[in-house]
């Protein structure tokens, strides 16, 4: 029983991790057709921004307490302005080109990890964190590791934020028509350009916030962290249905469970493939995804 | 987005070609492959130095080995545009068929101890069933959705080849084919003409495939599922098996491909089977120009040219005496690639091939006032 919990609980923090990441791949890929090859250099960015932050390099952060918090604001800070960057230096310019837009986020996608492994070398580095969310606490038996929590609770309000955002706010109504029917939106005046803004900086801070408080799951930071999380949150956003929100939430908790239970449950390592297998199956039975939404 | 070229270049040979002796220059002009296959043949024999390009006197074996490497990934590159620029299909997982045709053979080799010859059947044979396969249930997804689907699978083949399951892959170490079950003519220094002249072989199959296969009927559709897929199922014509047969035919093209790296390396490396990989295929093609007869080819060559280039650039005194700002980009040929990717998707719309055209059409404007 207290396996079974803590690989739920492992797997939901891990998902939570993957929903970060592809709740912005989703909308992005939705409202522009941009598969963000860039995304999980963005997740790196805030990784990096944290870690250097919580190090003691900016003054009043620390590994722990406020100081942590402020840390983690200012990851999550820099790899929003990084991605708001990429969307009007990168991304913009070739605004009626999709493909070459997809094309030019994988070459930032291979620069920004060689960049951050030329700063700081390309071996992992320890990541500060408080006290408080090094330890574990008792659930039903097992002694689950806070950070899990954190993850979960971090997804948990960027779902709702996000919801909150695309179903009560005005430019989040722009944004959903964007994805549903971007000519008609723009033929009825709205600048759509400045939804593509807002989306990636949306996209950008979910990836940091993600990479921010990933370095606790992880325990560590590394150049290579980003790009390979992205390959799950790719898996993650084909299985919720491209551009849906809720599809990827869904999908993130699933594929995190399925990839700890079978690497519990069978070799070490099989769990990844199990993630692939079932997307394979998925894609056999409904090409569409779990929400049915066009590929 | 990148058709024309082709077109466009066979009717500026014909409209060209006005008067009698001009005519006759434009009849030699189309036998350049030709003569430039005929130097790279005999390139081997001759011991002319190329200064600033390679480090050692043409026909040595360290230059044979970085040209046979160029040669090879010109291909590859040539054989990943027929999904790319020929079919409109942004397959990420390629790596995974180079590495399948490389390992299958090496395993075939290792473990079965099968004759060389019959291994390299089996472990092309593998490369394609291996497409045929995956191919078939990534195409059930289409446009962006199709990439992420092959990437999945691609680094899911990365993983198991890393994870080295029972000993077979060597895991980050790769393996090394066994020198004593190859021809002898394939192994040693001495014999580095050989790979390299298997290369050129391998190179002159794909672009003869390529250019087949692009001017058959199933290559007129795929141009039409390029342009507009839609289109293509309301003439009545079943897209799926098309995309099929254009990503089994790069499958089989990118085993082959793996079968001669392994000849040239003497071994199959983890590093061949990562998304990376991939991800260096389509600079390639990127950067020649994708849908274009010589771009993928010139790309491949200059990518890995400049690669080998990039390293020791990074390693080299100058770079070391530069200031931090400076020094710590420059040491990364990661780094300076994806730069050099991005900066020519934005400035170099079509690649290389499109260039001489485009600064053409450029100085045509300007004489005739036309802006």
């Amino acid at each position: 029983m207290s396996t079974l919990v803590l690989l739920t609980m492992t797997g939901l923090g891990l998902g939570a991790l993957y929903f970060l990441v592809a709740s912005g791949l989703s909308l992005i890929f939705g409202l522009m057709d941009v598969l963000n090859f860039a995304h999980g250099a963005l997740l790196s960015i805030g990784a990096y921004g944290t870690w250097w932050a919580a190090s003691g390099n900016l003054p009043g952060a620390g590994p722990g307490g406020a100081g942590f918090v402020l840390a983690v604001l200012f990851g999550t800070a820099v790899g929003t302005v990084a991605a708001v960057l990429l969307e009007l230096a990168v991304v913009r310019p070739l605004y009626t080109r999709p493909r070459e837009q997809v094309l030019a986020t994988v070459g930032v996608g291979l620069a920004v990890p060689a960049l951050l492994s030329g700063i700081w070398g390309s071996d992992a580095h320890p990541f500060p964190g408080p006290e408080a969310l090094s330890g574990t606490f008792g659930l039903l038996g097992a002694q689950v590791p806070v950070n899990r929590l954190v993850l979960v609770g971090a997804a948990v309000v960027v779902l709702v934020a996000l919801r909150l955002f695309l179903g009560r706010t005005r430019h989040g109504l722009v944004v959903r028509a964007g994805v549903e029917d971007r000519a008609m939106v723009t033929a009825l005046g709205i600048d759509v350009r400045k939804a593509f803004t807002l989306v990636f900086a949306i996209g950008g801070c979910a990836a940091a916030l993600g990479g921010a408080i990933g370095g606790l799951y992880f325990g560590s930071v590394d150049p290579r962290q980003g790009t390979s999380l992205l390959i799950f949150a790719f898996v993650v956003v084909v299985t919720g249905g491209m551009g849906s929100v809720t599809g990827a939430a869904v999908a993130s908790v699933v594929i995190g469970l399925v990839q700890q239970f079978a690497n519990y449950y069978t070799a070490a390592g099989l769990g990844d493939l199990a993630v692939v297998v079932l997307l394979a199956v998925l894609l056999l039975i409904r090409p569409r995804g779990l929400t049915g939404r066009l590929a | 987005m990148s058709t024309a070229t082709d077109t466009s270049d066979r009717t500026a040979g014909r409209t060209t070609a006005g008067p009698a002796p001009a005519a006759g220059r434009a009849r030699l002009l189309r036998w350049w492959p030709a003569a430039v296959l005929l130097v790279l043949a005999v390139a081997p024999f001759s011991a002319v130095p190329v200064p600033g390009l390679l480090d050692g006197p043409l026909g040595s074996a360290g230059s044979l080995q970085l040209l046979a490497t160029c040669l090879l990934f010109g291909a590859l590159a040539t054989g990943y545009d027929l999904l790319l620029g020929r079919t409109g299909l942004l397959s990420f997982g390629h790596a995974l068929y180079f590495a399948a045709g490389s390992y299958a053979t090496n395993l075939f080799l290792l473990e079965a101890g099968l004759p060389f010859a019959l291994a390299t059947v089996l472990g092309l044979l593998s490369g394609i069933a291996l497409a045929l396969v995956l191919g078939s249930v990534s195409l059930r997804v289409t446009g962006i959705g199709f990439s992420m689907v092959t990437l999945a699978f691609a680094q899911a083949g990365s993983i198991l080849v890393s994870r080295n399951p029972g000993g077979v892959t060597g895991g980050e170490e790769g393996r090394a084919a066994p020198s004593e079950l190859l021809p002898s003519s394939l192994v040693g220094i001495d014999n580095t003409a050989n790979l390299y002249w298997i290369a050129l072989a391998y190179l002159v199959l794909t672009l003869g495939v390529v250019h087949w296969a692009v001017r058959s009927p199933t290559g007129r559709v795929w141009e039409g599922i390029k342009e507009n897929e839609r289109r293509v199922e309301v003439l009545g014509l079943k897209p799926y098996g098309f995309k099929l047969t254009a990503f089994v035919v790069a499958g089989a093209l990118a085993a082959l491909g793996g079968i001669v790296h392994l000849l040239l390396t003497g071994g199959s490396t983890p590093q061949t089977t990562t998304s990376d990989f991939t991800l260096s295929l389509l600079v390639m093609v990127v950067l020649g120009g994708s849908g274009t007869r010589w771009g993928p080819l010139v790309g491949g060559i200059l990518y890995t040219w400049a690669d080998h280039r990039l390293g020791d650039l990074a390693g080299s005194g100058a770079v070391a005496d530069l200031p931090a700002v400076l020094r710590v980009p420059l040491s990364q040929p990661l780094f300076l690639l994806g730069v050099v990717f991005v900066a020519v998707v934005h400035l170099l719309p079509g690649g290389l091939a499109r260039l001489p055209s485009r600064l053409r059409g450029a100085s045509n404007r300007k004489e005739t006032g036309v802006s």
